[in-house]
């Protein structure tokens, strides 16, 4: 992941213009289904006269233009489409994996800019002008991530399903800190669930890569 | 027999398989066998017999197949096998590339959805699908004319005829609707009509065996033969939702006389334990993508057995074994509960067919907790008796547990098979309650049966005056353990334990142990097809599927090993019941039954390639010698070098060498292949998995909260063939163990027969918070039964977790918590209570 400028990080510390409880409050007010939009929809351009004059969209679907791994890809869904699902169906990304559907479980995880979140709890309008990176756009063409390498040489996996959620989890925490602790460690994965029990190699292996990642950069 | 079998040991649909298809190769597979062979020769082989680093590592000679290779050398001497190896299939999960059933799209692939019941127990008046029939992008409806998985009557006439199944619990299916869209087969199934006509219902378990409790079934019930790994023993005496129980003891019948047993006892120990109902919660639910067509089924099914669900689809829809064909590349987690076609199954292909296109059926998480498996309940009265140096004189055990609709909730397995006692009873009941049918789940029976025998065992210690390790020393045949006992009990500094409740603050810690006992099961379908092509590319073909226990790599080692080659070198080719029949994974039988079955197929290929190649070199095949990728070329057999064999003196050093590769494009035609099933075991005796694992336990007396710090855990599994992966097996055993130990329970309202906590927030499993620091040690036995020799670990790794915690937590508290699980509430409740009697020091 390249390093992101001031604006961006910015711009993630505002992810939640739009919440799901904003969402459906408007959406419990209008025609069923409906939904009101208040950004992100049609971009940052739109935005300020969005918020003058809240758009309804839907229940059909609606135009979404979303950024995926350095690519911008047009898409046509309902306004109730999470990302999860955009990603999975109308995209074919199916590395995001959908386990809970309700934010309890972490399998989802992507990022909105450096952000890590749960797709299944985000909207696929509501994603607005943030680049989303999924476990498909972690590794830079043939060269897996540090956190990737470490989880095949450490066996932080079993059944698999739970693994492209707790990567991006655990490369998000070596984003923001080079030098984690087994504890920042359990935290940023405390809510990522594996059924399997991988956990402990899980921590070794985000350790070492962070460790490899050093060194690398010295 | 089978019967008995199936009580004793509580396996998976595996050993039922196990036990009906022990027939010689030879016989099952004519054609493989060479017509001028004689069927069944057989030769003695020298094999490595023992545990490493122990006094008792010998040899042992057994009778083999003729045509199986030579003896396996033990792990050390080895290149690949039992060397730590990454998985094969690691990038393709990191990268999220790997495709799940859940990830399958097929062109003009259709969603579905299941609507199911929302009352415990009802007659169905009526269903009318007209309104979903016509919502947007709807396709098909289904409304099910069977429900499988619950018990059947065993005389149908008890029950008033019904149009549709009669509903026994909160969840089951009812009906199906397929659309263009998830969504809109989200919507379309909220709009059929279901006239329902509740009944009485009971879904506590204590509630159901009372004389007056609605019934469950209104007459004897027997779980059916499907696919789906549950299910107790047939024809079983009911009365009222009771079932049983079914006396029971050591290899399937009661021994000795427990009434002589405790009346030469010295001193006897008693205590009542309850364990909850747990769910599977894989993280991929149940799931196929079904695809109808003319000429046959393709399922993409989320399963443990390719050839289980096959064979169930088959028999359902009335088809040729060879019309189906079961696709799982990868799967999300099956724990025990993903074995048949199930209702899901079902459904996805009576979608397809009506539809006529392919149907995919995910499972909503709620559903999953609801309708598809559990562990189930126990409630275990054990009494044990012992003489004053520790030798037992009895065992009893009652228990009774609930399966729901469902049976096989005994838990008898460890007190039946784990120690040395001359009298042993088990009587084992269920009891039928309106909830789901439960399932195999990860060692059936084992972790409660654990619960209550570990304990009692660390009380009889207590009482005798004895280190419970010691008195384990004294009463447990198992050399494996033994060692296990030892190793373990060295690495967590078991010499620190101190008497119970030492610690005088508010924060008490304390040391625990417990023991496993398993069973090794042999499935007996097991076959590999091993090719070499003129390009040197070697691959390995099995229907056997990857559940997460890292088969595809250990296969891959297998073939690398026979050839010289690195496991990478190998492609494997899994998960399909297009390719040779693959055991299912389900009673730790994958490693065990297809290892073998790969190495003697690449040991026939092999054979094939030195001849050929010898051919071509103008020299002869014992001449030649693979390793690190090279054939070695001599000018007479290698294996003489040692001098000791013909007398002769000289080390033969190679003449020449050429890559594998270039061997390979010696080759007479474009590519050979061998194919090789499973043969019996060399030896046939039973044989057991132990595994002893130490858990140290914080006890906060004041919040009543557990945190586990830290678990030894040291196991066998024969011959490690992949320590990495064995490692995070182990792992997870000791994880799920804790999980079930402490926070996981299926909490169903009493009041409305509804699942409070159908979801993963409230229906608790532990977390990387909460997870401590574990050591996993593993011992290398050899115990000559095989080709590869390798074993299972998945279900003895999760034993005796819970055992070994509690036994930690009564050591840290001295007070017992006998019920999980062991929740804030209840250890401040016993802690209380203990208080009450002035059992605790603060």
């Amino acid at each position: 992941m390249s390093k992101h400028d001031e604006k961006e990080k910015q711009d993630a510390g505002a992810f939640g213009h739009v919440t799901r409880r904003g969402f459906l409050k408007g959406a419990g007010l209008t025609a069923a289904g409906a939904a009101i939009m208040e950004n992100g929809l049609l971009g940052a351009k739109d935005a300020a006269a969005a918020e003058a004059e809240p758009v309804v969209v839907g229940p059909g679907r609606v135009p979404v233009t979303l950024r995926v791994n350095g690519t911008v890809q047009k898409v046509q869904v309902e306004p109730r489409t999470t990302l999860a699902e955009a990603l999975r169906f109308e995209l074919g990304l199916t590395g995001t994996k959908v386990v809970c559907d309700r934010g309890s479980c972490s399998a989802c995880t992507v990022w909105l800019d450096s952000t890590p979140v749960c797709s299944c709890m985000t909207l696929a309008v509501d994603v607005g002008a943030r680049k989303i990176t999924t476990i498909e756009g972690l590794a830079q063409s043939e060269e897996l991530h540090p956190v990737q390498e470490a989880f095949i040489e450490y066996d932080a996996m079993q059944c698999g399903f739970c693994t492209p959620g707790m990567i991006m989890s655990c490369a998000a925490l070596l984003n923001h800190k080079a030098n984690p602790t087994l504890d920042d460690v359990k935290q940023a994965t405390s809510g990522n669930l594996c059924r399997c029990g991988t956990y402990p190699k899980v921590f070794e292996a985000t350790l070492a890569a962070a460790k490899a990642t050093r060194k690398g950069g010295e | 027999m089978a019967l008995q079998q199936s009580q004793q040991q509580k396996p998976s649909a595996a050993e039922a398989k196990t036990a009906n298809t022990s027939i010689p190769n030879a016989a099952r597979n004519p054609s493989n066998d060479e017509p001028n062979k004689k069927r069944n020769a057989t030769r003695r082989e020298v094999l490595p017999a023992g545990i490493v680093g122990t006094e008792g590592m010998n040899t042992v000679e057994r009778e083999i197949p003729a045509d199986e290779p030579p003896a396996l050398k033990v792990n050390s001497s080895l290149a690949v096998i039992g060397r730590s190896t990454p998985r094969l299939d690691g990038r393709l999960k990191v990268t999220g590339k790997a495709r799940y059933t859940a990830d399958v799209r097929l062109p003009g692939m259709l969603f579905a959805q299941v609507v199911t019941s929302r009352y415990p127990h009802a007659r169905i008046r009526s269903i009318d699908t007209s309104l979903a029939e016509r919502a947007p992008g709807v396709r098909a409806v289904y409304v099910l004319d069977r429900v499988l998985g619950n018990a059947e009557l065993r005389d149908k006439s008890k029950e008033l005829p019904a149009k549709f199944p009669i509903v026994r619990f909160a969840g089951q299916p009812i009906a199906a609707v397929a659309a263009t869209t998830q969504a809109e087969a989200d919507d379309a199934a909220r709009l059929f009509k279901v006239e329902y006509e509740p009944l009485p219902f009971v879904v506590d378990e204590d509630e159901a065996r009372k004389k007056d409790a609605p019934l469950v079934f209104p007459g004897a019930a027997d779980q059916g033969g499907t696919a789906g790994g549950g299910g107790g023993p047939q024809g079983v005496t009911q009365e009222g939702n009771v079932r049983g129980p079914v006396k029971s003891g050591p290899r399937g019948r009661p021994a000795g006389d427990i009434n002589r047993g405790f009346a030469e006892a010295e001193v006897t120990v008693e205590g009542e334990f309850r364990t909850q109902v747990q769910t599977h919660s894989a993280l991929e639910t149940h799931g196929v993508v079904a695809d109808w067509k003319e000429d046959g089924l393709t399922v993409y099914a989320s399963t443990q057995g390719t050839s289980s669900v096959r064979d169930e689809f088959a028999a359902i829809f009335k088809l040729k074994k060879s019309q189906v064909r079961v696709v799982t590349e990868f799967m999300g987690g099956g724990f025990g509960a993903k074995f048949g076609a199930g209702n899901v199954g079902v459904i996805a292909a009576q979608l397809s067919k009506k539809a006529g296109a392919p149907v995919r059926l995910m499972l909503t998480r709620k559903d999953e907790h609801l309708s598809v498996g559990n562990r189930p309940s126990s409630i275990q009265k054990l009494r044990v008796g012992a003489k004053r140096d520790g030798t037992l004189t009895a065992i009893h055990l009652f228990s009774y547990g609930t399966a729901g609709t469902g049976t096989g909730a005994g838990a008898g397995g460890p007190a039946q098979n784990m120690y040395k006692c001359p009298n042993i009873l088990t009587e084992e009941a269920d009891v039928f309650t309106h909830a789901g049918p439960a399932a195999a789940f990860r060692a059936p029976g084992h972790p409660q049966g654990c619960f209550a025998l570990e304990q009692t065992i660390d009380e009889l210690a207590e009482k005798l005056g004895i280190d419970p390790v010691a008195l384990r020393d004294r009463i447990d045949e198992s050399p494996a353990r033994r060692e296990e006992r030892r190793l373990g009990a060295e690495r967590i500094g078991w010499s620190r334990r101190r008497r119970a409740g030492s610690d005088t603050g508010p924060v008490k810690r304390g040391l625990g142990v417990a023991q496993s006992i398993w069973y090794r099961f042999v499935n007996m379908d097991s076959a590999c097809e091993v090719r070499v092509t003129q390009d040197g590319s070697v691959e390995i073909l099995s229907g056997v599927q990857d559940i997460g226990g890292g088969i595809r790599t250990v296969l891959a080692q297998v073939v690398a090993e026979e050839l010289g080659l690195k496991a990478s070198d190998i492609t494997v080719r899994i998960g399909d019941t297009a390719y040779p029949a693959g055991p299912a994974s389900g009673g730790s039988v994958t490693t065990g039954s297809i290892t073998p079955a790969a190495r003697n197929a690449a040991f026939k290929v092999k054979q094939q390639f030195l001849e050929e190649v010898a051919s071509a070199l103008g020299t002869m095949p014992e001449y030649l010698k693979l390793g690190g990728g090279q054939v070695a070329v001599f000018d007479r057999n290698p294996n003489w070098s040692d001098g000791d064999r013909q007398g002769r003196s000289y080390k033969a050093a190679p003449i020449k060498s050429l890559s594998f590769r270039q061997a390979a494009s010696r080759l007479k035609t474009e590519q050979i292949a061998a194919r090789a099933s499973r043969s019996d075991d060399y030896e046939k005796s039973r044989a057991t998995y132990g595994g002893v694992q130490f858990a140290e336990v914080a006890v906060d007396t004041e919040t009543g909260v557990i945190k586990v710090e830290r678990v030894v855990a040291v196991h066998d599994c024969g011959r490690p063939m992949n320590p990495l992966t064995v490692e995070s097996q182990i792992n997870g055993g000791v994880l799920q163990g804790i999980s079930y130990a402490l926070y996981e329970d299926r909490i169903l309202d009493r009041n409305t027969g509804l699942m409070v906590n159908p979801n993963l927030e409230q229906y608790k499993i532990v977390g990387s918070r909460e997870t401590p620091r574990i050591e996993a040690i593993l011992i290398e036995e050899y115990t000559g039964r095989s080709s590869t020799d390798a074993g299972g670990i998945g279900e003895p790794a999760t034993i005796p977790t819970a055992a070994a915690v509690a036994n930690a937590v009564y050591n840290a508290t001295g007070v017992r918590v006998r019920e999980m699980p062991m929740t804030p509430a209840r250890v401040l409740a016993a802690l209380q209570s203990a208080r009450g009697k002035g059992g605790v020091r603060s």
